[in-house]
């Protein structure tokens, strides 16, 4: 800070002094607007809705949104129609579940008990048209060999550590 | 503190360190990347596309941690007015810069096939891209504004109202729900990643940081030599040309 009237008289100790002071009040109240308008904008910024705010929010047929969840054990079930891949499956919560239709390809990491991301409407009959599906990846990260072992004892459920709901997904 | 302030000293301290910490990066590297890529076992879902995060976690942690080193020389610049401090902040923000974007490159070539999209308007993803800017909008100060001590007090305010970003990445995962996967190293319960590919992780951050501070270095002596430079030609009567 230059020498303004303000600090004109002040030595140089008491000038580093209130530079400190200044600093760290202006960090606190940017910290402080800053919170606020996140806390305000939270619905704008979280990715998805899971199935049991749709059912809360009572969502209108025909609006976008993004839906988020696991997708539901022995849910799953895909056809050709054409060159056309239609997939059906449900997505839920652990609450709440809604049925998925989504015609396209899946992605690699796309399974049951697996959380997926999807993005479309909900139609006249309750059920969720996807225009897109995104597999979820959790932060798991465990060597092939000690799955397969695992699998072999029978101490291994699909879904079991990729399917967890981590708390965040369940209620913020 | 003070003692290090001094341009002069930092150029020998770091003439006599500089060998040591490039011989500690390549060791480092040799065995990260050993580590990585052959002893590191396959990932149960994802094969060995899982490799990517050897690269992308530690470029993503050295974009942080970059915007640290910036804000805390900011402070320090701002407060107490040490030159070498401004010029350490100034000398960050490129190599910052360089790690997010490889973090944001490299999480997007992982998306693809995985999560199925190269990119998603999710809150870690989002407040990612504004960290690149922001590194963007602290070098444009620099270089927009002649004057070297008012450009580094506009840069060091630029850096500190930035800070707040470093910690909605960190707590992005947290707070709001994402498509990027929660933290798998600096949570409460430990680390969801074990054996050899926890280790060949911690090599790769180790690593990424030796050679992130390798590369300060040798941008700080530069910097220190361009003004050295600068006040010779001053003195000289003949002009910056």
């Amino acid at each position: 800070m230059a020498t303004t009237p303000l600090n004109k008289g002040l030595k140089a100790g008491a000038r580093k002094k209130r530079r400190l002071y200044l600093l760290v009040t202006s960090l606190l109240v940017l910290g402080l607007a800053i919170v606020l308008v996140l806390n305000a904008l939270e619905d704008n910024i979280r990715l998805f809705l899971d199935p049991t705010e749709i059912v809360e929010k009572g969502i209108k047929p025909g609006q976008q949104f993004r839906l988020g969840g696991l997708v539901e054990n022995d849910s799953f079930e895909s056809h050709h129609e054409g060159n056309i891949m239609v997939n059906k499956f449900v997505i839920t919560d652990g609450n709440e579940s809604l049925p998925v239709v989504y015609e396209g390809l899946l992605p690699d990491l796309f399974r049951e008990g697996q959380g997926v991301v999807a993005e479309g409407h909900m139609n006249e009959a309750g059920i969720f048209v996807a225009s897109e599906v995104l597999a979820k990846h959790d932060e798991n990260y465990m060597p092939k060999e000690v799955i397969d072992s695992l699998k072999k004892r029978g101490q291994w459920q699909e879904g079991e550590k990729g399917g967890t709901l981590t708390p965040k997904d369940k209620n913020s | 503190m003070h003692k290090f302030a001094n341009p002069a000293r930092f150029m020998r301290l770091s003439n006599i360190v500089l060998p040591w910490i490039t011989g500690l990066t390549i060791l480092l590297f040799a065995l990260g990347l050993y580590y990585s890529l052959i002893l590191a076992p396959e990932d149960y879902q994802m094969g060995n596309t899982y490799r990517i995060i050897f690269v992308h976690v530690p470029a993503a942690y050295m974009a942080q941690f970059g915007y640290g080193v910036i804000a805390v020389s900011s402070a320090i610049g701002f407060i107490w007015k040490h030159p070498l401090a401004d010029q350490a902040a100034r000398a960050t923000a490129p190599i910052g810069a360089a790690f997010t974007a490889l973090a944001l490159l490299t999480g997007s070539l992982w998306g693809k096939p995985m999560w199925g999209t190269y990119w998603i308007w999710d809150a870690r993803l989002t407040s990612m891209l504004i960290l690149f800017f922001l590194y963007l909008g602290y070098i444009a100060v620099w270089q927009a504004i002649e004057d070297q001590v008012k450009a580094a007090k506009i840069a060091s305010i630029v850096s500190l109202v930035g800070l707040v970003n470093v910690i909605i990445i960190k707590f992005s995962v947290d707070w709001w729900n994402t498509l990027h996967q929660p933290a798998t190293l600096m949570r409460m319960d430990g680390p969801t990643i074990g054996g050899n590919m926890l280790i060949a992780l911690l090599l790769m951050i180790a690593a990424f940081n030796m050679f992130f501070v390798a590369v300060l270095f040798w941008r700080i002596q530069s910097l220190i030599l361009q003004r050295r430079i600068r006040s010779l030609r001053l003195q000289l009567g003949g002009g910056l040309g």
